[in-house]
């Protein structure tokens, strides 16, 4: 629970504000994230000054929106030292699901947004309550459920989705609100700022602090009184309503296939840990996790500006992924790191021990 | 002590609930390992297989079908040995599938049908491949990133390089290493002929050498490890280069398959079913526990599975429901086991589970175990 915010400590503590910024920013661990974030979207500038025009701005947010409300609700699994495989196929399940039950009827789009939503809180219960009750790592839990949704999907729908969304349900992916200077303000914007909000007030709260102090160390939770199956099955279930919520925004966004949200999984939890947030738990802020998502997108964007091939874009995204975790790791592995974290396993999560600031 | 047992007041009880009702079975329960219940559950799976199979008047165990058993375990049999390895180095692999896709393009395009280029073309796959497992095992040990991004990451990286260099199918194998994909002994194919000794191999280097030794120990507990003078990133760096190497294995045999080399089959998934496939066979997804002989029951159940569900004509979407339903299921009752081994050692209590493992079971407390006298000292 004191790992909530290692980066206030230490500027108070050097006293300069600014030398403090400076260090958060470029000193390695989780605010790597906001220095590679400036760099990228400098890039971009300097190739295409007209995207820091307001409507690109905003055309960009409203492409980033879907990954970001997914890297919030990774945080939460993360943070509380768990993994969420399933979203990818959540999302694209979702999708199915409301193009398949609203089947282009206008009226339909609200009831079939409640069933989303209890079908989201119920895979993220399910997910919960295997890994917390019965024990199972978190990785096959969800991963199992990936397969089972993966299967599940295609073979209600017999391979390929069928019905149409509405125009209403589409309108919260791609429409907006029309207004001078940005042109239009996205809806997806709007309801991206609203999870932003929520995000941060909830990570700022007691359920907050419970779900950081249960990643750190969930045995020293327990004996102070947290119900650790509750938090991290909580933590599940607000994973997949956010998925189901990204999975909204993205049938919006870009319509129904099957492929929707593919590989998704894989991208959340990528920009997460870019954010610092440490694979394990316990470490690491959502508002990094989420600029973690925004770079992961810029990084699309750049690709684009720069027109790189699509095929060698992958690896370009490999290295770079790479190169910004091992940097942001650098002021751990380094021998300063010895005296405050020495229990920690060196190979993997050398900071997960709790008195490490 | 009280406020430490409120919360688990609950699952205690029901806990030595449990223990009366077992308190008969237990004992037979200790006495065999993990991997002897997978094998159990291997053979369980076997006749349970049989009797659907028989009910429509097939044979699950006709040559045909043991071939076809036998064929689908080599190929996720190779890439799973390699990654019970690393995993029971408390690391994981996740950029499997796409060595095994380079490596069957490397193969093909050096055999590039002579056959006596066979030699050369399996040397450099492996070098490819191991030199792979080497930037991984370097990335991870030296720079200190997390095994999950840096295999994703390197994942991605060859994923960009084959999609950047292949368009198609490449190269071609000639006809003497197909057989390598094709011909048989009996009814062992000498692809699985070769996946088992490969099993055997990765047996006896766990259980003889020091390497192996020190890969339980890395994975257990990889400070306690250095401190006990194990060089914990050799150790790493090792497992990695096995791990790729034997995907690479996996890829040539895939080139003798196809008889080309091709780049889509990254597309399978073969990481994240070889991870399955190990958890499946017993070894402990936090390292330090396991072994590839369980490695490979989990191996020979999935082929099995599928198998009968093909004989079966089971709908494709719904083997992957199933699939999904019986990993989880597999995995939760060697939790519990684990559990009841834990409560065996209560002195020793979430030490290796610590690290973001599966939540570890608060310290067991029985009434009646004088092993842990000091508990009500938490305050």
């Amino acid at each position: 629970m004191t790992a909530t915010d290692p980066g206030r400590a230490a500027a108070t503590s050097t006293g300069t504000r600014l030398a403090g910024l400076a260090g958060r920013l470029f000193g390695g661990g989780g605010p790597t994230v906001f220095a590679l974030l400036i760099v990228i979207f400098a890039l971009i500038f300097v190739m295409n000054p007209s995207f820091a025009e307001p409507p690109s701005l905003m055309a960009f947010l409203k492409a980033a929106a879907p990954l970001v409300v997914l890297a919030v609700g990774q945080y939460f699994v993360i943070v509380c030292g768990e993994l969420d495989l399933s979203v990818g196929s959540l999302v694209g399940a979702q999708v199915v699901i409301a193009a398949a039950l609203i089947d282009g009827e206008e009226s339909r789009t609200v009831p079939v947004l409640l069933v989303m939503l209890a079908f989201g809180a119920l895979v993220g219960l399910v997910n919960g309550l295997i890994t917390t009750l019965l024990k199972v790592h978190s990785l096959i839990t969800t991963l199992g459920m990936m397969l089972v949704l993966y299967g599940a999907i295609r073979l209600w729908t017999g391979g390929s989705p069928k019905g149409a969304l509405s125009e209403a349900f589409r309108t919260a992916g791609r429409g907006g609100i029309d207004m001078p200077v940005v042109r239009q303000l996205p809806w997806a914007l709007i309801i991206l700022v609203a999870v932003v909000v929520l995000a941060i007030v909830v990570m700022r709260s007691s359920y907050g602090r419970t779900l950081v102090a249960t990643g750190d160390n969930d045995q020293a939770a327990m004996f102070a009184g947290v119900r650790v199956w509750q938090v991290r099955t909580s933590a599940f279930v607000l994973s997949s309503l956010m998925a189901t919520l990204a999975g909204v925004l993205i049938g919006g966004f870009a319509g129904v296939t099957a492929q929707v949200g593919q590989g998704l999984e894989f991208t959340a939890i990528t920009a997460v840990v870019l954010g610092g947030v440490v694979l394990g738990g316990g470490r690491g802020t959502v508002v990094a996790a989420m600029a973690g998502a925004l770079t992961i997108q810029a990084l699309f964007t750049l690709f684009n500006q720069m027109a790189l091939p699509s095929t060698i874009r992958p690896a370009v995204q490999g290295v770079i992924i790479i190169a910004a975790v091992a940097y942001a790791a650098r002021e751990r592995a380094g021998p300063g790191a010895q005296d405050h974290a020495p229990a920690a396993p060196p190979d993997q999560n050398p900071d997960r021990e709790p008195a490490a600031t | 002590m009280r406020s430490g047992t409120r919360p688990t007041g609950m699952s205690r009880t029901a806990n030595r609930v449990a223990d009366v009702a077992e308190a008969p079975t237990t004992a037979i329960r200790r006495r065999l390992g993990t991997t002897e219940l997978v094998y159990l559950a291997l053979l369980g799976v076997m006749v349970g297989g049989a009797i659907l199979v028989a009910l429509q008047d097939k044979n699950l165990f006709s040559t045909a079908n043991t071939v076809e058993m036998l064929s689908r375990s080599s190929l996720l049999g190779f890439i799973a040995i390699g990654q019970t390895l690393v995993i029971l180095c408390r690391s994981l692999d996740l950029s499997v599938g796409y060595v095994v896709a380079l490596s069957s393009l490397v193969a093909a395009t050096t055999m590039d049908g002579d056959p006596a280029r066979v030699p050369l073309a399996i040397a450099v796959t492996l070098l490819v491949a191991g030199g792979i497992g080497l930037a991984n095992g370097l990335i991870i040990s030296v720079l200190k990133v997390n095994p999950f991004i840096t295999t994703l990451g390197m994942g991605l990286i060859i994923k960009g390089y084959l999609d950047t260099e292949y368009k198609g199918p490449a190269g071609a194998v000639p006809e003497s290493f197909r057989q390598f994909g094709y011909s048989r002994i009996g009814f062992v194919p000498v692809s699985a002929a070769v996946m088992l000794l490969a099993a055997v191999a990765g047996i006896l280097y766990l259980r003889k050498t020091r390497t192996g030794f020190h890969m339980y120990a890395v994975g257990g507990n990889a400070e306690v490890a250095r401190m006990s003078g194990i060089r914990t990133g050799r150790v790493m760096v090792t497992a990695h280069v096995l791990c790729a190497m034997t995907a690479g294995v996996a890829g040539l045999l895939l080139a003798a398959r196809f008889g080309t080399g091709s780049a889509e089959v990254y597309e399978n998934g073969y990481e994240l079913e070889s991870i399955a496939a190990v958890v499946l066979g017993g070894t402990f997804l936090m390292g330090g526990r396991g072994g590839v002989a369980g490695t490979l029951a989990g191996v020979l159940i999935l082929a099995e599975l599928d198998t009968i569900f093909n004989i079966l004509q089971v709908d494709p979407f719904f083997k992957d429901v199933l699939r999904g339903v019986i990993i989880i299921a597999a995995v939760a009752i060697y939790a519990r086991r684990r559990l009841d081994v834990r409560a065996s050692r209560a002195r020793f209590g979430g030490d290796g589970g610590a690290d973001g493992g599966p939540p570890p079971e608060p310290p067991p407390r029985h009434d009646d175990d004088p092993a842990r006298p000091h508990q009500g000292g938490v305050r």
